[in-house]
């Protein structure tokens, strides 16, 4: 990799320096031995397996976080980190804006709620394991459901279409008798599995085990995503995203492969609502709101869409940072009540300065610098 | 379904829904004006009518007034609202003029990706909405009752009040007044020659910066109107209720045919009346639903709305 040079007039600021800082990391881990990276990789995996003993984190410094439990941080990090996984096949590999992407994790936690819980009016209590299939096969659909109209749409109004989606979902959550609104579900079944003596390995009171579970299904996730971008469906998804047009031309079936885009995201969420649902034993309406949706969208975009490490980066660095400002004073005022303001302020920042994201595409950053080089009348 | 409760009310129910999508159809003109320059949703335009919906009532409350006075003459009332109006609409324009200059200018420059637009729209409103949150302590803020809202006379045996007849009649002056800036006005004219194509018309000499800008300031203006007009008749307001009001002016701009001024008041009133039907329909608790159907089944069927896009094809 070359390193590019600026236009003469701009002066080395502290942010390019960061930038070339990073480039350079770049730089050596893509020349770095094969047995090197793998080394490096296990260690990293190892580390957030390690992450929620208590033993560990507590040398970790300023890490945990003070306002909360940290493994039950931990966990809404990994869930996060799951979405963000999925929203990126949406946003970054397929380039469509989908701005409601938590309605298909609505879809998944409330289909094992209606389907497990006894509260439910179906009372058909089955376990939870099987019911994990039919909740991510029903999102799947619900996501080819959503599609098939709207994809044929230009992408902002995709976006509307999608945000409205998220919100009728909401609202039929809250509003139908057979949602149950704010009563919820409660008893929904936790995952199967017991300890040696005979206590269930998925309880109450411990959140490890679902954070363990989330991660490794996070790991087979990501492997199996990267095998799909690496293969004859992750080309079409990125000559779409490059341009619709051109790929339409060349014989890519568009429409076929961004509904696929948009179904497998929608699968994802739809596994994340179900772990989400198992973990939690209730869903009700509160847990939906509308802004998840956007967090979720922002943290790909801020982590680098288009690349899958991004993606995990931005999401656990998004979900972890608002939590993290829980329970901090500073000059007597509670951080935690400011955390959605300072995101927004960063998202505008973020864009103004990085728009590529944190760890970009290599091809995106790419387009990006091309992009700003264009000349535009009258500007 | 509740027939009963929709023919029993319905005259009732076109009312309050002309009333509420006179509101919506103000709002939607911001979004439409937006989108027909820039070719860009303005996330961030709910904000824009919050800051000119908070504007009017600490107005009122900086002439101490709050929820509970009562304000008698009609002189006191119109200064009073006159007053509030002009703030408001300031305190809109303002808001919508900074988030030109902050989010949007910059990205302009470098030639962003239009989702890096969206993205900053986004950052912005949850910025702005969540500063005002803070402030307000997240708590609703009053406003003080100054048009009542006895019935006035009745119109085949429905009762219409002031309120309802200052809201539309103030959506329609103001409308009348943009529609006329737009196709009568210099500024207006340059307005429609960006619309169409924004590079020919900075190489005949149209300020594509100041005319952005123009643009935003009238969008901001109408917002602002709206958030006084919203103020009256709700008489209380939340920091986080222009989320969803701002998701559904925009349904009624796409309703009427986005970039086209005509298409957002047919758009807005269309959107108020049916989303009120439906709550009669079937229960208050899925008024918002219908909302957000009527915008899904559109885009199936007739994606350039009722009107089509026609701002920069409006009489040049």
């Amino acid at each position: 990799m070359t390193t590019t040079i600026d236009p003469p007039e701009r002066r080395e600021t502290a942010v390019d320096k960061l930038r070339n800082g990073r480039a350079a990391v770049a730089d050596r881990w893509h020349h770095a031995p094969r047995w090197v990276r793998w080394v490096l990789l296990a260690a990293v995996i190892v580390f957030f397996y390690a992450l929620p003993n208590k033993e560990f984190y507590q040398y970790l410094g300023p890490i945990p976080t003070p306002g909360a439990n940290f493994t039950q941080v931990l966990f809404t990090v990994s869930i996060y980190v799951l979405l963000a996984v999925g929203l990126n096949i949406v946003v970054g590999f397929a380039g469509l804006l989908d701005l409601g992407y938590f309605g298909f994790f609505a879809v998944g936690a409330y289909t094992v709620a209606v389907l497990t819980s006894p509260s439910s009016n179906l009372k058909t209590l089955w376990p939870w394991l099987l019911v994990v299939p039919i909740a991510i096969a029903l999102t799947m659909v619900s996501g080819v459901m959503l599609g098939t109209p709207t994809l044929r749409l230009r992408g902002d109004y995709l976006a509307l279409v999608t945000l409205g989606f998220a919100e009728m979902i909401r609202i039929a959550a809250v509003s139908s008798t057979f949602l149950k609104g704010q009563r919820g579900f409660s008893e929904i079944p936790h995952p199967p599995g017991k300890y040696a003596d005979g206590r269930p390995f998925f309880g109450v009171l411990d959140a490890r085990p679902y954070y363990w579970l989330v991660l490794t299904l996070i790991i087979l996730v990501v492997i199996g995503v990267r095998n799909l971008t690496h293969s004859r469906v992750g080309r079409a998804w990125i000559s779409i995203r490059e341009d619709e047009d051109a790929a339409q031309l060349m014989g890519v079936p568009t429409f076929k492969f961004k509904l696929w885009a948009f179904a497998s995201g929608a699968a994802i969420a739809g596994l994340a609502g179900a772990l989400f649902a198992g973990k939690q034993n209730f869903v009700n309406s509160q847990n939906f709101e509308l802004l998840n949706s956007i967090i979720i969208l922002a943290a790909v975009i801020f982590g680098g869409s288009g690349n899958i490490v991004g993606a995990i980066v931005g999401g656990g660095l998004v979900a972890y940072m608002i939590e993290r400002f829980r329970g901090i004073e500073l000059f007597g005022i509670e951080l935690y009540e400011y955390r959605f303001l300072f995101f927004g302020l960063v998202l505008v920042i973020m864009m103004i300065f990085r728009p590529q994201g944190l760890i970009p595409n290599r091809r995106r950053a790419a387009e990006f610098k091309d992009r700003r080089k264009e000349v535009i009348v009258g500007e | 379904m509740n027939f009963d409760g929709l023919f029993s009310n319905f005259g009732e129910l076109t009312t309050t829904g002309l009333t509420q999508g006179a509101i919506y159809a103000l709002v939607a003109l911001g979004y439409t004006l937006v989108y027909g320059v820039l070719r860009l949703i303005n996330f961030a335009h709910s904000e824009v009518f919050i800051a000119g919906a908070f504007a009017a009532i600490w107005t009122w409350n900086g002439f101490g007034l709050d929820q509970n006075s009562q304000v008698s003459g009609v002189g006191s009332i119109l200064f009073y609202l006159l007053v509030a109006m002009i703030v408001a609409a300031i305190a809109s324009a303002g808001t919508a003029t900074v988030i030109e200059r902050v989010a949007y200018r910059p990205l302009r420059k470098r030639n962003a990706p239009p989702l890096a637009f969206l993205i900053t729209a986004i950052g912005a409103s949850i910025a702005i909405s969540e500063a005002f949150g803070v402030y307000t302590r997240r708590l609703p803020q009053g406003a003080p009752s100054l048009v009542s809202s006895k019935p006035l006379f009745h119109v085949a045996g429905v009762p219409i009040d002031s309120i309802q007849l200052l809201t539309i009649g103030a959506a329609l002056v103001m409308m009348f007044a943009l529609d006329q800036f737009i196709n009568r006005s210099r500024t207006g004219r340059g307005i429609r020659a960006v619309a169409q194509d924004a590079n020919t018309a900075a190489l005949m000499g149209v300020n594509k910066d100041r005319i952005i800008l123009m643009v935003f300031i009238a969008g901001g203006t109408m917002a602002g109107v709206a958030g006084l007009l919203y103020d009256v008749r709700i008489q209380t307001l939340t920091y986080s209720v222009g989320f969803l009001l701002g998701l559904k002016a925009f349904t009624a701009a796409v309703l009427g045919g986005i970039g086209n001024l005509r298409g957002a008041l047919i758009g807005g009133l269309l959107l108020g009346v049916v989303e009120n039907y439906a709550s009669g329909l079937f229960g208050s608790q899925w008024k918002d639903f219908a909302a957000f159907a009527v915008l899904v089944v559109l885009l199936m069927f007739r994606p350039t709305g009722l009107l089509g896009e026609s701002l920069g094809r409006a009489r040049a």
